[in-house]
Parts: structure tokens; sequence; C-alpha cells
């Protein structure tokens, strides 16, 4: 299959090994990868700070640059979530019909990562490798927006040389939100503790998750505490082998 | 504070689970309990007139009003017809939504709450900060003093919950048994039979709506029901959510007056204050749908730690940061950044029992409200994002600069300090600093090179410099 990758922009910017992961990932697969360089950024910031034109503009854009993909998935459960839930909603909110049309058109070739390759792919075994403990935090957007389910943690318990950790309070928020943590940043702060505590309860060496922005909010708070514990995304884990390992 | 709230939300939580899983059919009982509030809205005033002949035509009185100083007059007026000075409360949200009794207490009549908590609050002279449990905020020995000073008559009580309760007990049943008037909330009215109900725990509302003289019920306009059946549905959903009980232990119901039995004088005050414009939002007027049953507040993690009253608002935790600003249009500069209160995890969609969609409501009003404020420095800093955004090569040189602009931020391999509106991420927060090759610049050299294997060579020493 060719699979169009939509890389989001904060993976761009701060995580190029989740992208070059996931390409690899793909490919081992036995698919095809491609990256339309015109891409940029879902909209999911201004649209959830509440500038919904601004946004408007940008899911044009997306829209724009995949309209003839044949899939598109993207390392990120929130952005995935911002295309198939928020899209035709943010079209509605303005009355665009035609571009909520195209918008409803696109959205069942949209996938997270992890859906992809569990739901439409049917994998849950990728051949992959990663000797640590780890433990997993399950992203709200992808457990309440695109309802992944265990689709990441039936991946996980395939990785050999893993061991998976159980998380206490895993589906509680870790307080990221976007421009919440910089807005609200003392109940954003209260909230990212509980996580970090949860986690470095674990014992693991690594806090794995579907989406780098929730990971950099952890990251960020473990990084802070001087733990030594790191976070590492999901397909980063998934696309080590151990020829290579990625994270 | 933080400590009560987190006992006694996630004790609920826990329990709401459970009661909730043991309905196999709970997911229907929630779309069909949504559509039942749906229907009865897109028909509101009609539902609202039947309403009205029905609660007449079974001899009772009904009164709307348009907002919170018509109904505060209201019952004002009602008490002075009846040379009433003191007039005993069930707990209402409504109620605290007009600021009732202050308005009463300013015309000489004195308001007593009779629902424990209620009651707590009221005699510490402070405000409701929860739905369910107003009094979350205080522990028992500060009730412990509140009752010495506060109830006359009970000498030196300790701290055990049974004798203050039972203080308190005493103290209300005096109150029960010689006042005149009674006011009340409502959970549910039924427009074809002119039925209104109360739900509640403790019986102290039962008391109310039977034994005084003269009963008079507020409630906002969304609170009808068309058809009794229609009540079965409500009575599954709404203690489940909010007490994580299976059936609420008291449950009241009348119609009208009964001659020789109940009140002999019935007032229903139908009170907008705000609601015929959050029903005239084709999306925010899912929002009526509440039954206030706190089933959001006590999932919500941003309530858990900020609590009821750092929301300012009578309603609090995520129905509070969509309703009020609704209620009081997004002009209103405190409630209009109610809805910035929210990290938009979605824990409070799932659990409420009318399916609001909390999240999208939430971030539906933020642009309304970022409408209201005009040009300010964030949106000027958004368009200037999406400016950005609008071109993959603008993107790609944004990142390019950024590369050397961070270069005074970073400190050994972290930004631990960001300058401007930014600066609240790294108070307690690392940010890492950008990466030396950009994921665009990776894919550009592998499509140049033969095969994949050069560009795996590259960059896997690279990612191994972060385990
Ligand atoms: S919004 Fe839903 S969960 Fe919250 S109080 Fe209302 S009915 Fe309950």
């Amino acid at each position: 299959m060719h699979i169009d990758l939509f890389l989001t922009c904060v993976n761009d910017a701060l995580f190029p090994q989740t992208g070059q992961a996931t390409v690899r990932l793909l490919e081992r697969l036995g698919h095809t990868v491609g990256f339309n360089p015109r891409q940029t950024c879902c909209g999911q910031m201004h649209l959830n700070t509440g500038y919904r034109d601004d946004a408007l503009d940008l899911a044009r854009k997306f829209v724009g640059d995949f309209r003839d993909a044949e899939v598109v998935v993207m390392p990120s459960g929130s952005c995935a979530a911002m295309v198939r839930e928020l899209y035709p909603q943010a079209a509605q909110w303005a009355g665009d019909e035609a571009l909520l049309r195209e918008m409803e058109a696109l959205a069942p070739r949209v996938f997270e990562l992890s859906e992809f390759l569990v739901n439409r792919l049917g994998v849950t075994d990728v051949g992959a490798y990663y000797p640590h403990r780890v433990t997993y935090h399950p992203t709200c957007h992808a457990m309440r927006g695109l309802r992944v389910g265990d689709a990441p943690l039936r991946l996980l318990r395939q990785v050999r040389g893993m061991t998976l950790l159980e998380l206490a309070g895993a589906e509680e928020c870790c307080g990221f939100g976007g421009t919440f943590a910089v807005k609200n940043p003392d109940v954003s702060a209260a909230m990212l503790t509980d996580k970090t505590r949860h986690i470095l309860d674990t014992g693991a060496e690594a806090c794995t998750a579907g989406d780098n922005s929730c990971l950099l909010h952890i990251g960020g708070g473990l990084s802070r505490l001087r733990s030594g514990t790191r976070t590492v995304h999901l397909a980063e884990i998934l696309a080590s082998t151990e020829q290579e390992v990625y994270a | 504070m933080r400590a009560n709230l987190r006992n006694v939300t996630g004790a609920i939580r826990a329990k709401r689970a459970n009661v909730v899983g043991e309905m196999p059919h709970w997911e229907q009982l929630r779309d069909l309990g949504a559509a039942l509030k749906d229907d009865t809205l897109a028909d509101l005033p009609d539902r609202l007139l039947q309403l009205e002949r029905s609660v007449q035509a079974r001899g009772g009185q009904v009164h709307w009003a348009r907002d919170a100083r018509e109904a505060r007059d209201l019952v004002a007026l009602i008490a002075e017809q009846h040379a009433v000075t003191e007039l005993i409360k069930v707990k209402s949200i409504t109620s605290d939504e007009i600021e009732l009794n202050l308005a009463l207490e300013e015309r000489g009549i004195h308001a007593v709450e009779t629902d424990l908590a209620e009651l707590i609050v009221q005699l510490s002279k402070d405000s409701p900060s929860h739905i369910l449990v107003p009094a979350i905020h205080r522990n028992r020995a500060e009730i412990q003093e509140l009752f010495n000073t506060e109830l006359p008559g009970e000498g030196q009580l300790s701290d055990d919950p049974a004798a203050l309760a039972g203080a308190a007990r005493r103290y209300l049943r005096q109150k029960f048994l010689t006042t005149k008037m009674a006011v009340s909330g409502v959970n549910f009215a039924v427009a074809e039979t002119g039925t209104v109900c109360v739900v509640e725990s403790e019986g102290n509302g039962r008391m109310c709506v039977t034994l005084p003289e003269v009963l008079v019920s507020i409630m906002g306009i969304e609170k009808v029901l068309e058809k009794v059946e229609d009540l079965s549905v409500f009575m599954e959903l709404l203690p489940r959510s909010s007490t994580a009980e299976r059936m609420n232990p008291y449950n009241s119901f009348w119609t009208g007056v009964t001659p020789g039995d109940g009140p002999q004088e019935f007032h229903l005050i139908l009170l907008d204050n705000g609601r015929t414009n959050v029903l005239a939002d084709e999306f925010g007027r899912q929002t009526l749908r509440c039954i206030r049953c706190s089933a959001c507040l006590n999932v919500c993690p941003v309530y858990e730690r900020a609590g009821g009253h750092a929301y300012g608002s009578v309603y609090p935790g995520p129905i509070g940061a969509i309703l009020t600003p609704q209620l009081l249009g997004m002009y209103d500069k405190n409630a209009n950044t109610l809805p910035g209160a929210s990290s938009l995890c979605g824990a409070c969609y799932d659990v409420c029992p009318v399916k609001i969609n909390i999240p999208q409501v939430l971030i539906y009003l933020r642009s309304e409200a970022n409408v209201q404020k005009g040009l300010t420095a964030e949106a000027l800093a958004m368009k200037g994002m999406k400016f950005v955004m609008a071109e993959g090569w603008r993107f790609e040189g944004a990142l390019k600069l950024a590369r050397v602009g961070q270069g005074p931020l970073v400190r050994g391999d972290a930004i631990t300090s960001l300058p401007g509106l930014l600066g609240g991420w790294t108070q307690s927060r690392d940010l890492q600093p950008l990466p030396k090759e950009g994921f665009r610049e990776w894919w550009k050299r592998r499509g140049q090179e033969p095969a994949a294997a050069s560009g795996e060579a590259d960059t896997s020493s690279e990612s191994k410099e972060r385990v």
C-alpha cells in the first residue's frame, strides 16, 4: 500500500526521529511511504485555543495536500483526532458545506499509527525488539477522541525483549492540553506532577505514548526532576529491531 | 482542600464506574436521555405552555421570570403576601444562580437551607463549591466549631460526625414543623401532567415539599420533560451518575395541590435568565440537556486540583465552564475565560449521562470569546504562526531560523526558561531544544542518496545518542 505520512508540526520541529521511525516501520512492513513537503500543521492549536478561522485555513490546506492520498498515517493521536473528528465539526460551525463534504470524504482514510497497524492492517507483531522496561501512557485524544482502545498495548505486548509495566492512573490527563499548559501553568503542573510520580513509581526506564506533544510535556517534567527516566514515542519502539535500536 | 476533593471525587468516581458497569445498556440509555432532552428542547415553547396548563389544571400557579431579578421578586412577593419572615429551602443551584437568599435577606426574609451541607455553607457565610457536595471544601473540625457558635441550645458538641449530624437534625426538625413556606428547586417537570419532581438523599427535601402550607418551586425552563415515561430514563441516569446509587433515597413527585394533603398553595416559577439565548445557538444548545448530576465535576482533573470556587461561577467544573458563559453572554469578562480552564481531556464527555460534548462546546466557546476580545497579542501570535504554516517552505525556513535563535536559551541539553507568553511552560518543565537535523532535511538527503541504507546509518547514530 502507498501510505502518505503526515508528520505533524511538533514532530517536524522537535522529533525527527519519530518520523524516521514511522517511515522505517511502515517500509519494513512492505509499504511505500510518501512525504508531501507542502504539509505543515493540522491547526489543532489554533482551533483548540479558539482561533477557528485560522484553523480552518490550515484545515483547507490539509485537505488540499492530502485529497488524493490512499491513506494518511500520522504518529499522533491528537492530530488524527483533529482531522477526523474536529475538521468536520469546524466546517459545520463555519457553515462551509463544500468543505464539510471534502472532509467527510477524507476522514475515513486518516489514521493514527497504532490504529492503522492494528485495525487497518491487522498486524500486532511488527517484529520489534526493544530491551527496556517501559510504561505506556494512553493519551486523551487517542483514547477518548479516536477510541484507539488497546491497539497500542497489543502492539507493545508483542515487542521482544521489552518489559511492559502497568501505569497507575494511566487514563488521567497529563495536563498538557496545548496552550492550556502555558495559560494555566499551575493546574497543568499539578496534573503533571501526579503523572510523573506514577511513571517513576513503575520503575520504568522510559514512558511511551502515541503522541509527542504529551511526551514533550511529560518528558519536560521528568527532565526537570532529573529523574533519568525518559520518554520515547511508540513508533520508535516499534521500529527498533535487534539490528538497530532507534530510540 | 485539594486532599478533600481528591478523596471525595475519587470515591464517587470509583463507585459510579461500578453502578454504571452493571447496566448493560448504559450507552443506549445515554443516547435515549440525550434524544429525549433534544426533542423537548426543540419544542420548548410548546412544552412550557403545556406544562403551565397542566399545573394550573391541578390547582397550581405558574409564573414566568425573564431574569434573576424577576424570579427573586416573585418569591419575595409570595412571601410578603403570606407575611412570612422565615422560609425553608431545599438545596437548589437555580436559587444560587439568582442569588435568592441574599435578595430575600435584604427584604427581611430569612431563608434557612435544610440540606446538611448547604446548611454548613450557609452558617459559615460561604458559597457552595460542588453541585452535589457543596461543603466539600470544609473539614470536620471546622464544622464542629461552626455548629458550636451558630446552633444555639446544643451545648458544646464533639467532632463526632453522628453528634454533628444529630444537632443539625434537631435544629432542622424544629424549622420543618414551624415554617409556613418553602422554596425548592426542580429536577424535572412533566409537561403532560404538571408533575414536579425533586430527588435527594437526605429527606429534608421531602419535608420541605410536604410540610409547609406554601410551596414555591423554581426551575430553569430546560428542566421540562414531555411525558411521565421519560422520567423512567432519567431516574436511571441521574442517581447512577450523580451519587453513584442505583436509586436516590428520596424521590418526591407532586402535581398541583391536593386539598387536605401537603402544601395548599403551589407556585412554579419558570426561569429563563439567558436560557433562550443558549437555546437559539444550534451548537451550544446541547448544554441545556444537563441534568446537574455532577459526574463531570467528579472526573475532571482540573476541578480536582482547582476546586469549585476557582471557577468564580455558580455552576462549577466542566458544566459551569460551558453553561455560565452562555447564560451570561460571552462578553462577560469573568465568564468568557472559563472555557479556557480545561486541558480538553474529554473525561467529562465520557461520563455525561446526556452526552453533552463538553470538550467540543469548550472549543466552540473559546472561539466565540476570542471574537469578543478582538486582536490580542495571542491572536496576533496565532496569525503569525498560521502565516508560517500556510506554506511548507516557510515552515522549513522558520525551523532553520529557530535552530539558530534558540542558542542563547539552551542550557546543557535543555531549555529551562522561556521568555514572554511561553514562560508558563518552563515554570515546572524543561523544553528540549530543536534537533540539529529536521525530518525534512533527512527526507531530502535520503531521497538523493541511493537506497535507504545511507539514511539508516546516519540517523541511527543520532537516535542512539538519546538512549
Ligand atoms: S454536564 Fe452532564 S455530567 Fe455534567 S452535570 Fe450536566 S448532566 Fe451531569
